[in-house]
This record gives C-alpha cells, sequence and structure tokens, in this order.
C-alpha cells in the first residue's frame, strides 16, 4: 500500500522531465527518466521517494494499491525506451512522438489523476483475449 | 521547433481530454432494460438481491475499483433488500463483452426482476446511487 500524494508528485515531476526533453531533444535526461520509470517498476520511484523523504508533512488520508502505479511505470518505461532508441538511432521523431506518448500519460495522471493503462486496460483485454470465461 | 509544438499540442489535447473524463466519469445513466441477468449472476455463482442489485466489474489493477467498492458498500448498508456483487472482469471476458463493458469500475443497477435499469462506469457518488436505486425500487 502507498500514499497516493507521492504518486501525483511523482506524475507532476515525471511530466517537467519530459517536457524538457521535448523542448531539448536530449537524449540523456529521457535515458536517465527511463532509470526512474524503470525503479517505479519495483515501487521506488525516485521522486516520490523524494517526496516521502523531504515533503511528507501529514499522514496520509487513505493508501492506495502498489500494483496499479506500478503496471504504469512499466508502460512510462517502454515509451522513454522507444523514445531512447528513436534518438540514438538517429530517428528524433520517434524520440520525441514516444517522449510525447509518454507525457500526455504523465500529465493526466498528475493534473487529473487518471491512469491511463488502467482505462485501457480492459479494452485491450476484451480485444486480445479471445473465448471463453476462466 | 517539433518539440515545442508538440509539447503544446499534447498539453491541449490531455486538458481537454482530462476535462471530458472528469464530466463523465461515474455518472449514472439509465440504461434501455433488456432481458433479466439473474441467470447471469446464476451462472457467476451470485444470487440477486431481493429489491435490487449493485453488480460491479473490477479488476486487480485498478484503484477506483477499491473506492467503489466501499462506497457500494455503505449503500447496500443503508438500504435493505439490496446486494452488492462484485465481479472479476478479467475472469469474465465473455460476459464484459455479451453486457458491452468498456472499463472498470463499471456497475450496473438492477431491478428486483434483475433488469438493469442504471449504469455507470468510473466511480459513481454515493448520492447518485442512492438516488438511482430510488427510482429502481419497487
Amino acid at each position: 500500500m502507498i500514499d497516493p500524494r507521492g504518486l501525483r508528485f511523482a506524475a507532476w515531476a515525471t511530466t517537467l522531465v519530459l517536457a524538457v526533453v521535448l523542448l531539448t531533444s536530449s537524449t540523456w535526461l529521457l535515458a536517465a527518466q527511463a532509470v526512474v520509470f524503470a525503479l517505479g517498476t519495483r515501487g521506488a520511484n525516485p521522486y516520490a521517494l523524494f517526496w516521502r523523504r523531504f515533503l511528507k508533512r501529514t499522514q496520509p488520508a487513505e493508501l492506495e494499491d502498489a500494483r496499479p502505479p506500478r503496471f504504469a511505470q512499466l508502460v512510462g518505461l517502454v515509451f522513454a525506451v522507444v523514445g531512447v532508441l528513436g534518438f540514438a538511432a538517429g530517428a528524433p521523431l520517434v524520440g520525441l512522438l514516444a517522449t510525447a506518448g509518454a507525457l500526455a500519460a504523465a500529465f493526466l495522471n498528475a493534473a487529473f489523476g487518471i491512469c491511463l493503462g488502467c482505462e485501457l486496460y480492459l479494452i485491450i483485454r476484451r480485444t486480445t483475449t479471445k473465448g471463453v470465461s476462466a | 521547433m517539433t518539440g515545442l509544438l508538440l509539447l503544446g499540442a499534447v498539453l491541449l489535447l490531455s486538458t481537454a481530454a482530462g476535462l471530458a473524463h472528469r464530466s463523465r466519469s461515474g455518472k449514472v445513466r439509465s440504461s434501455v432494460p433488456e432481458g433479466s441477468l439473474v441467470p447471469l449472476l446464476a451462472e457467476l455463482g451470485e444470487a440477486p438481491g431481493e429489491r435490487a442489485t449493485l453488480l460491479q466489474f473490477s479488476s486487480a489493477f485498478c484503484a477506483p475499483c477499491r473506492a467503489t467498492r466501499r462506497v457500494l458498500g455503505e449503500v447496500v448498508e443503508l438500504v435493505q433488500g439490496v446486494a452488492h456483487v462484485e465481479v472479476d472482469a478479467e475472469q469474465h471476458l465473455d460476459v464484459v463483452r455479451r453486457l458491452g463493458i468498456l472499463k472498470t469500475p463499471t456497475t450496473l443497477v438492477l431491478d428486483a426482476a434483475g433488469r438493469e435499469v442504471k449504469r455507470a462506469s468510473g466511480q459513481p457518488r454515493k448520492a447518485d446511487v442512492l438516488a438511482a436505486l430510488g427510482q429502481a425500487l419497487p
């Protein structure tokens, strides 16, 4: 179980970093963000850890399941890796579009509390899984 | 330059999408009642409520599903003869397709005969569920 406010802070930090990547096309910054996502999939997002260590003032009203945000970090990681490969392979448009995708997800999460992966998860399962119920 | 344009486009489109989502999510809407879902409940190994049933579809990767479970649990405490049934959407994808459920949580309000009379996708507000039940109950 985790404090949702730390996640929200992490989403804002991610939004900021990805916006800077879009403006600078910095492969290294996006690679750094990919590492952040990778740590996030293990429940150790550095932004969230920073929030918990230095900014947390009060106890949370309620805690959230840790699995959905980890899944979301994995989605972010995939976008970031595609972006880094795009920039590194001399296809900056691929890098920018992948970054834009990750930015949209991070911003929706930060500003509206929407988990894009969660919204689409069932639709993806519906269309990719055939046949009878388990 | 491309990056700046992309940044503007992403922020604009995401804001529009976020606002649209906010206004739609959790709204309790009327459904066109079709057949009874009591046989389907039996298939799932669940019994309908005496007067109404709140049928919630959830998934493991879903924070608002937990909040919805709590809201519907409180409603069931308040209104007699209403059952809350929670179904794992991923375990029953055929049911999910048959009922046209696109996301979790989705809550169906079934009347005493087991027909769907209301539907909310997203986390519904307690007052809205109570109002929907007020209309659905005999």
